[in-house]
């Protein structure tokens, strides 16, 4: 009886969202995003590209909807699991974009939740739900990257204050952003045990960014440097000394978005666009056999893996997981994702190497195949997530 | 639904998984190749898998069965694959019983209480060539009187030897590579006019050819429709693809098993041989590939269960990617155990026979990554 109830229940809230999402997302946000520049990140500083992107994040957030698996007094959608995913089908069904994406909601807002003491969550949640406040994250360091704990930008008791001093790198849109949550040095002691996480805003006097140019040309990274930058103590998130914990669980959420990447549903699919620069042949198949050949080994690959991350979401959500599985998630899909635009070069052939014509985009397939070499790098390198998985999961021994 | 098994599916692995570990180990599937067994399986344990509910477990619960699904017949495929049991339960339990389903109830009655019972032994006779090409169809079934006559030969019969019951596909009009024009019959193998000559594998399991000459069926033979036995075939591979993918997680399990003790054990130059990144990572890689392959595995069977119009798909997604996943498992297995993976006393080579039979087994990875392009238009 309690079940079907409960499948009642949620048949009902899929009719109600499905009619809210008809009557409140605009038609414009209902087509696919044409490029990076349709992304909503939301911050003091954001330039929406339409009138209807800001009114879908709008209503959105009204309902706390923007995160709608986050509690309902912290400004989220108070959603159970079950309602989260309906949202999300109904969403998908409509081809709704994602009204609002962030790190605020991804990686720090999580680890808010767990470890944010009362007033932190007020003051911080509430304007990630809104999309008000963007966040960075300080974490690499020039000789701080695989090897993470060995992090050197100091963090000096000032009595009602730290003193932060250093430098971050590949801080992902630091320059856009109007806060960091940051790992910084407090005991020099101890490597684990000595770090501590803070929040601040970087607008406090002291900080500056200088973006990176990568291999496609963009820069989506900064490099980040901090002079004498004043923290009240009561932006510490955690406990003093104990923000390798908070990290560790941080990284784990970063993982599941970076392995999301993976996924089906983004970008064009590999055998459309295969077929439309190649054709068929008599019989109606892809019009190079060998690349055909290995275009179906990947699909194949794509589909299992489409079917591992429903997996790894539905065990997510009912708390079934591995605590390293994410490692596994996160190699397998970034490897996978770094195959396909391989492939989609091979299928784009010389058409696909133009790095400016009008034709190709601004170089859109080469610019987006050389930004997936990061994907394997960025959130710990696919050896990092290795070693995780042959030490925690299969438990062998260290060397 | 959920992509992970409910309590009632964890309950049943809890009681499969012992039942199997104990009855047929490795060591079960050795005594039988020594001995040079004529049956290259056991029809007592065949009886118990009877007496446990396993063989009935696709059968509907009016007919006698468990009435479950996919999902609990691959729970028994893994551990048959874990402990390399030889049994012909994919043949009979699965892909006999899924064709019986879509027959008409005298045949049901015929032969689905023998299959409950862990008495009757089926077999498909589907291939006709040394690679899996199920729609290409040659063995004749010409109209006679109020049946049929057969004539043709079939190869890659899994226990069609011992079999009391055969699937088989013949052409009923058009040519041999026509999709349609094709019927299933359900022929006593004990039937005037058959042969069948058991050939034993690489894995010491026993595969038959068999040559019908002339073989007179009536019509109630026929499982359903007759030049549309495509759609019952479609189905009933669909099935044992899902389940040989679900053996073949079983098997990279069972020896994956065995490799991690081994190389947490092993000494070479001082050190644990498992503490040296080289292979950490390799096992580790082993590790995704397979947890991907079991994903794919469950999503298939779940598609089979709910009637999912991805289901074909689905099979041919988890048939190539169980098969990748699982033999790059066994080729890891036997170097990771370095020469005394090579011995045959040692039982990991074992492992490596019977997943080189069940890649084969209703086309390998490349045939259903081609089907996949077919189906999505590539």
């Amino acid at each position: 009886m309690a079940d079907s109830a409960r499948a009642d229940d949620l048949e009902s809230f899929r009719q109600e969202t499905r009619a809210w999402l008809e009557a409140n997302c605009p038609p414009e946000m209902r087509t696919p995003m044409r490029s990076e520049k349709d992304v909503c990140w939301g911050g003091r500083n954001f330039v929406f590209s339409s009138d209807a992107q800001k009114q879908w994040l709008e209503v959105m957030a009204e309902r706390g909807w923007t995160v709608p698996d986050w509690p309902a007094e912290y400004g989220g959608g108070g959603l159970s699991p079950a309602e989260t995913k309906v949202l999300k089908q109904e969403m998908a069904a409509l081809g709704c974009r994602v009204p609002l994406q962030s790190f605020g909601i991804s990686m720090l807002g999580p680890a808010l939740l767990k470890y944010g003491t009362e007033e932190q969550k007020q003051d911080h949640l509430p304007k990630i739900v809104r999309g008000e406040i963007r966040w960075c994250q300080g974490y690499s360091e020039p000789n701080a990257g695989s090897d993470l704990a060995s992090l050197a930008t100091s963090a000096q008791d000032k009595g009602d204050h730290y003193l932060v001093n250093g430098q971050k790198v590949w801080t992902s849109y630091a320059d856009e952003a109007d806060w960091i949550f940051c790992l910084t040095r407090t005991d020099t002691s101890q490597k684990q045990g000595g770090i501590t996480f803070l929040l601040f805003d970087m607008e406090s006097e002291g900080v500056s960014t200088r973006p990176i140019r990568l291999i496609s040309g963009a820069s989506p990274f900064c490099e980040t440097f901090f002079d004498d930058v004043k923290v009240p103590k009561d932006q510490v998130l955690g406990e003093v000394n104990d923000g390798w914990s908070v990290a560790k669980y941080l990284l784990g959420h970063e993982r599941e978005m970076i392995s999301g990447m993976g996924g089906r549903s983004q970008g064009p699919s590999l055998p459309d666009y295969a077929l439309g620069k190649l054709g068929v042949d008599e019989q109606g198949r892809l019009d190079d056999p060998v690349l055909r050949a290995r275009i179906a080994m990947h699909e194949v690959r794509s589909h299992a893996f489409a079917a591992m991350s429903e997996r790894f979401m539905d065990q997510l959500k009912a708390g079934k997981i591995h605590p390293a599985q994410p490692s596994m998630m996160k190699y397998y899909g970034t490897e996978l994702n770094k195959d396909r635009h391989e492939l989609l070069m091979a299928a784009g052939g010389s058409d696909a190497l133009e790095w400016e014509s009008e034709g190709s985009g601004e170089g859109k397939a080469a610019r987006a195949w050389l930004r997936t070499k990061a994907n394997s790098i960025e959130g710990g390198t696919s050896e990092i997530q290795l070693n995780i998985i042959a030490k925690r999961i299969l438990e062998l021994p260290e060397g | 639904m959920p992509l992970f098994h409910d309590e009632d599916q964890e309950t049943l692995a809890d009681t499969v998984a012992p039942f199997m570990a104990d009855r047929a180990p490795v060591s079960h599937l050795r005594q039988l190749r020594d001995a040079d067994d004529p049956a290259g399986f056991s029809r007592d344990l065949w009886r118990e898998f009877g007496e446990m509910g396993f063989t009935g477990v696709l059968v509907d619960e009016a007919d006698g069965g468990l009435g479950m699904g996919h999902v609990e017949a691959g729970i028994v495929l893994e551990e048959i694959g874990r402990n390399l049991t030889p049994s012909p339960f994919i043949g009979t339990a699965v892909g006999a019983v899924e064709a019986l389903r879509l027959a008409d109830p005298t045949l049901k009655e015929a032969w689905l209480p023998g299959i409950v019972a862990g008495e009757t032994v089926a077999a498909l006779a589907l291939d006709e060539a040394a690679r899996h090409r199920p729609q290409r169809v040659a063995l004749k079934a010409e109209r006679q009187g109020n049946g049929f006559r057969l004539t043709g030969a079939k190869q890659f019969v899994p226990f069609g030897h011992e079999a009391d019951l055969l699937i088989v596909s013949a052409r009923t009009s058009g040519a041999t590579a026509d999709e349609d024009g094709v019927t299933l019959f359900a022929i006593p193998r004990s039937h005037p006019g058959i042969t069948a000559r058991a050939e034993r594998l690489a894995d010491s399991s026993l595969a038959t050819r068999i040559d019908l000459d002339g073989v007179d069926v009536d019509g109630s033979m026929v499982i359903g429709d007759i030049d549309d036995g495509r759609r019952v075939l479609d189905r009933v591979l669909s099935a044992v693809r899902t389940g040989a993918s679900a053996e073949m997680v079983g098997v990279a399990g069972g020896a994956s098993a065995m490799t991690l003790d081994y190389i947490k054990q092993r000494k070479q130059f001082g050190r644990i041989i498992g503490s040296y990144q080289a292979l950490q990572h390799r096992a580790a890689h082993l590790y995704a590939e397979m947890e991907v392959a079991r994903a794919a595995t469950l999503k298939a069977q779940q598609s089979l269960d709910t009637g999912s119009d991805t289901a074909t798909r689905d099979a041919s997604v988890a048939k190539a990617m169980a098969g990748m996943a699982s033999s790059l498992a066994v080729r890891e297995a036997v170097q990771m155990h370095g020469g005394i993976g090579m011995t045959d006393e040692y039982d990991v080579g074992f492992f490596m026979k019977r997943q080189r039979v069940l890649a084969e087994l209703y086309g390998d990875a490349d045939f259903h990554a081609d089907r996949l392009a077919r189906m999505e238009g590539y």
